[in-house]
């Protein structure tokens, strides 16, 4: 089974405290770490496992400018056997469906059985699968949380609501939301990046992949982005101060007033 | 103004509360009358529960959607809904599955989990939105000149409660067309019960990403059984992703929902659908960012690092 995966690189929310910049209308970004949307993961992961199964390869992209190298990497250093870089100055302050638009143009220029997103990323839309798979005709399903190989087709578990699953049967080929839980991704550790800083990651851009620059990029973009702010803590938490000791003593009282410490 | 719809879901032959809601959103875009569309197998009396909210209703009633498949219900609604309109959604596992299709196939644009709208200005719509788990916020405008699927998070508009539509229902059902899918649905499948049962306690020690190894897990067990009778430790979904913890204890709109006297949230950011599982009580929240969302639903916040200091609370109970 022929999969491509896709994959974005984000600020990791457990490395980074995000502060507003000196302008007041973007995070700071100078030192922000950066990594492989969580989700993601879950996604190569699940992809290797069918590989390991069936047969066949797992491609991974991401529409990025070169800093997404690295993460391309660290996802064929999971195993991945191509990584494809969609680059263009074009493609500069796409939306959703600007992306959508960059990856099914890589999408059409191989031939896939499987297509993987990730539920979600750091901007918490999870819409470009979902509009991947309608630009493509393609049926579609998200936040996939269980998958098992049948003969052309898929039965998936979503998950729904209040732990519940939904399972479903879809036809390959297809496009599938990959949900956290789904799997334990494997480790990368320093050796697996090591072995794959050489590969070469085709980078390909707008004329490549025949996408009219209209459509994508900020000019293409009916979604955009104003400013950053940091919500109000107006209506906050009391935060107590004062020592460990301190704090535990008033914390011990909350709990016998409100929770029946005895 | 482009014209607005809002589609409802509904589960067991009621209309979720989540229509409410999206009356005023929808009061917020436009001050034409919203158009709801209610489909389903058998849905004359979710409809007419519509009709007391909205003036105008669509029914559309097929055995295909009855089970609402989001990949058969987008196909019946790019036959109902006119180019160029706004549709609403409530932000759910559904809307995530049907929406973003959606906008491709009406050829407008699509904004998810909006968390406020500041207003119109021509075709330009300004809404709210959340990034990074909630820890910072954006300004959004949405050009929806071609029409827009947006979707809202539930607890952002107010319910309107008025209640005295007298709605008109149109049965639209003939014009869905071929609603014939690659993706079948099979069934629900609800969770076996697990190791302990969250929502019988009276403090919950819930921890999250701030627990930072799976030995840590111990500490707040520890604490459990310090207060004793009535205790309990639960958990936000990446302890349960890390197999760290049984799925039981995962409090959030995935888990468990929870409403005891005492919610401890201990290095848990608090993202909306953790947040979407602790339905009362009075909240503590510790986490070592100041910054973290949790903070902001929290009765009181503790900045401080978990693994140092449930340590100290446990030992200070276990004086007492």
């Amino acid at each position: 089974m022929e999969i491509l995966v896709c994959v974005k690189r984000v600020p990791d929310t457990a490395e980074n405290e995000f502060v507003m910049n000196s302008a007041g209308n973007d995070i700071e970004r100078d030192d922000l770490v950066y990594s492989v949307n969580e989700w993601d993961n879950y996604a190569v992961e699940e992809a290797l496992q069918i590989v390991e199964k069936v047969g066949g390869s797992v491609t991974v992209v991401t529409a990025d400018d070169s800093a997404a190298d690295e993460i391309l990497r660290r996802e064929m250093a999971m195993g991945a056997e191509n990584g494809l870089l969609l680059n263009d100055d074009a493609f500069v302050g796409s939306d959703c469906k600007g992306i959508a638009t960059i990856l099914k143009g890589a999408v059409e220029r191989g031939k896939y059985d499987l297509i993987l997103t990730g539920a979600q990323a750091d901007e918490g839309a999870g819409a470009v699968g979902g509009m991947l798979a309608a630009l493509l005709d393609l049926p579609y399903a998200s936040l996939v949380n269980k998958l098992e190989l049948g003969d052309g087709k898929l039965t998936i578990g979503r998950e729904i609501e209040g732990g519940k699953r939904e399972i479903n049967e879809i036809f390959l080929p297809c496009v599938l939301s990959i949900q956290t839980g789904i799997n334990e991704p494997r480790y990368v550790g320093v050796r697996g990046i090591r072995k794959v800083a050489s590969v070469e990651i085709p980078e390909l851009g707008a004329a490549d992949l025949g996408i009219d620059v209209s459509s994508v990029g900020a000019p293409g973009a009916a979604v955009k982005k104003v400013d950053y702010f940091v919500p109000v803590k107006g209506e906050g938490a009391e935060m107590l101060a004062g020592s460990a000791e301190e704090i535990a003593d008033k914390l011990i009282e909350i709990l016998k007033t409100n929770g029946g410490l005895s | 103004m482009a014209q607005v719809f809002v589609y409802l879901t509904h589960s067991n032959g009621v209309l979720d509360d989540a229509a409410m809601e999206l009356a005023n959103a929808a009061k917020a875009i436009s001050s034409s009358p919203a158009t709801a569309i209610v489909a389903g197998s058998g849905v004359d009396a979710v409809a007419a529960s519509a009709a007391a909210i909205f003036g105008n209703v669509i029914k559309v009633d097929n055995a295909a959607l009855g089970y609402p498949n989001a990949e058969v219900v987008r196909k019946a609604l790019v036959n109902i809904i006119p180019k160029g309109s706004v549709v609403l959604f409530a932000h759910s596992t559904f809307s995530m599955d049907c929406a973003p299709g959606l906008s491709i196939k009406l050829g407008g644009s699509f904004v998810a989990d909006i968390v406020g709208i500041d207003g119109v200005d021509g075709s330009c719509l300004k809404v709210i939105r959340q990034e990074l788990g909630g820890e910072v916020s954006t300004h959004v405008n949405v050009d929806i000149s071609a029409g827009s699927v947006i979707a809202v998070r539930p607890g952002t508009f107010a319910p309107d409660e008025t209640r005295s539509a007298n709605g008109v229902v149109t049965d639209r059902s003939a014009d869905i067309g071929d609603l014939s899918v690659k993706r079948k649905f099979i069934e629900v499948q609800t969770p076996e019960a697990g190791e302990v049962d969250i929502t019988k306690a009276d403090i919950l020690i819930s921890i999250g990403r701030g627990i930072e190894d799976q030995d840590n897990i111990q500490l707040a067990m520890d604490l459990k059984e310090a207060i004793g009778k009535g205790a309990e430790v639960s958990c936000s979904r990446p302890i349960v992703d890390a197999k760290w913890l049984d799925a039981s204890r995962q409090v959030g709109t995935s888990g468990c929902t929870v409403k005891p006297k005492v919610y401890m949230a201990c290095g848990i950011s608090g993202s909306f659908q953790h947040v979407g599982g602790i339905k009362g009580g009075y909240i503590v929240a510790i986490n070592k960012n100041p910054n973290a969302p949790i903070f902001q639903v929290a009765n009181v916040g503790i900045v401080a690092n978990i693994v140092e200091f449930l340590p100290v609370l446990t030992e200070k109970i276990q004086a007492l």
